[in-house]
């Protein structure tokens, strides 16, 4: 059975800003990332649609040690955040001020920016590069 | 099924970076391993083996078959486990079940790791490569920032405040480092006060340092045993009577249960129900202590406290020998040093050592019969858990 939405047209979306997941038309869940079965019902009677960009923070991590190759990205702010149209999914956000990024982070909207998507531009071990979403805090 | 035992273990020092080979290593543990079990190389059948990143902190892939040859078992099938930190323990479980189906008697159990050997930098690189590595290692993921959002989300979910929760995470570090002093086997073998953790080094918010268990080298091997035959090998075996494993996708995943993980409520009812007992029951428990945070999280899925409660319950010692439940009187993961392939096998070397009564007095749970370990790979990935009680 083909997989619907790859890693690779997930990224290729995600580069151009478009957030990409799958509608279940068994049980409306939406699934993303994408997987080869609904999270909900593991049906695989299953849509590609585009994704809001919008939801809310559950939690959070002002990260200081990144791993090797990506040390000039510290510090950076990691994000869970719950899209609006239900699933979690992981992304940066912009602010890295320890004076914003707080426990107050948790539950405040955010979208993702008109900057666009951070690339990790890929390593030695990980096949290519790979993007993800960038988050802003909504007023 | 057949009864199945531990008959005798070994671990090396757990260390920093060191200059033994993984081969090296693990054959110093297998022949201590078979020596106090009273088996020679040409009685063991199988050998199951933890490792992780052999290949990339020394080169070495498929390091069972090298080390069964080492130690006089050529021959014989030598499987290598990965399930992140959790590969021992994967190990166990999967031994067991040879043992007690009656395929085989004798088997050599345990793991190898150079994690210390990787260095930080490619040690925090492929340590990450056990979360998802298409949709969370984007992000800039690692093993410090996992925990660090489960211990945010830990404080939002249980509505404490997060001073309370790092006191909380302090004093669980603080636990770990006083009985890993005692332990002579033990990396980080110092008095840590709540001070010291609390003002070290941020690592990823709100984990500092002291929250985190160090990179490691090391080994650690035992000896399993069929019921048809331990009585020849030793008058104390220790009977395994409990397994569960159970796995689980990316964090994103797992947002119904987080900060909970869910893969450990499935494998440790499990283990529980095979064993026939309850969490009350266990008197001495070796938990995967990665994280502080990830102390409290375990211990509340493992049922000994209620869920957001568990820092309250280390606070007033119920956590500590002569409390509910002793929890990691090896210094755990945090003291005792983690070589993740190693893990597993080095907790169910210690909880058969405590039931026996056999390690240093200072950290010596009084009277256990019944321990558990509990072993967590990747962000829940892979979680094992082991229930032993005295056989004799
Ligand atoms: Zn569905």
């Amino acid at each position: 059975m083909e997989y619907k939405l790859t890693f690779e047209a997930y990224n290729k979306a995600l580069k151009k800003n478009k957030l990409l997941g799958l509608t279940c038309k068994d049980c409306g869940t939406i699934t993303a990332p994408p997987k080869m079965v609904c999270s909900e019902c593991a049906g695989t009677n299953l849509d590609i649609v585009e994704l809001s960009g919008k939801g809310t923070i559950k939690t959070f991590t002002l990260n200081n040690v990144a791993a090797e190759g990506r040390e000039c990205e510290a510090p950076y702010t990691i994000v869970l955040v719950e899209l609006a149209e239900g699933p979690w999914i992981m992304g940066n956000l912009m602010v890295i001020d320890p004076a914003v990024v707080t426990m107050d982070l948790i539950g405040r909207p955010v979208s993702m920016g008109k900057l666009g998507p951070k690339v990790f531009p890929g390593d030695k071990y990980s096949a290519g590069d790979s993007a993800r979403p960038l988050f802003n805090l909504e007023s | 099924m057949r009864k199945v035992f531990v008959v005798g273990g070994a671990q090396s020092p757990f260390t920093v970076a060191q200059q033994k080979t993984q081969v090296e290593l693990f054959s110093e543990v297998s022949m201590e391993a078979m020596a106090a079990s009273n088996v020679k190389s040409k009685d063991i059948q199988a050998i199951f083996m933890g490792n992780v990143l052999g290949d990339f902190s020394e080169g070495q892939a498929m390091v069972q078959a090298f080390a069964a040859d080492n130690i006089g078992c050529a021959g014989i099938p030598a499987n290598r486990y990965e399930g992140a930190c959790a590969s021992a323990s994967v190990a166990v479980r999967d031994a067991f079940i040879w043992v007690a189906s009656g395929f085989y008697d004798i088997v050599l159990v345990g793991g190898v790791e150079r994690a210390a050997s990787l260095g930080t930098p490619l040690a925090t690189r492929t340590f990450a490569m056990a979360s998802d590595r298409s949709y969370e290692f984007p992000s800039g993921l690692t093993f410090p920032a996992v925990f660090a959002m489960l211990a945010h989300l830990y404080a939002k979910t249980y509505d404490k405040p997060l001073e309370q929760v790092k006191e909380e995470m302090a004093t669980v570090s603080v636990q770990s480092y006083k009985h890993g002093i005692h332990n002579e086997k033990a990396q980080m073998r110092k008095e840590v006060t709540m001070e010291q953790v609390l003002s070290s080094f941020v690592v990823s918010t709100p984990l500092q340092l002291h929250d985190c268990c160090p990179f490691s080298d090391g080994a650690a091997a035992v000896i399993l045993a069929s019921e048809d035959v331990v009585k020849k090998l030793t008058a104390k075996p220790v009977q395994i009577t409990g397994v569960g494993q159970a796995s689980a996708g990316p964090l994103h995943g797992q947002k119904k249960t987080l900060p909970r993980i869910y893969s450990r409520e499935l494998s440790v009812k499990q283990a529980y129900d095979m064993a026939g007992i309850g969490p009350k029951d266990i008197d001495v428990c070796e938990l995967h202590d990665c994280f502080s945070i990830a102390s409290l999280i375990a211990a509340e899925s493992l049922g000994f406290f209620e869920y957001g409660k568990s820092g309250e319950a280390w606070i007033e010692g119920q956590a500590d020998i002569g409390g509910k439940v002793a929890i990691n009187p090896s210094g755990g993961l945090k003291s005792r040093g983690h070589p993740i392939g190693a893990t597993g096998a080095a907790q169910v070397y210690e909880i058969f050592r405590q039931l026996r009564s056999e390690v240093e007095p200072q950290r010596q749970v009084p009277d256990a019969k019944i321990g558990m370990t509990d072993t967590l790979g990747g962000d829940g990935g892979t979680l094992v858990n082991i229930i032993m009680k005295r056989g004799w």
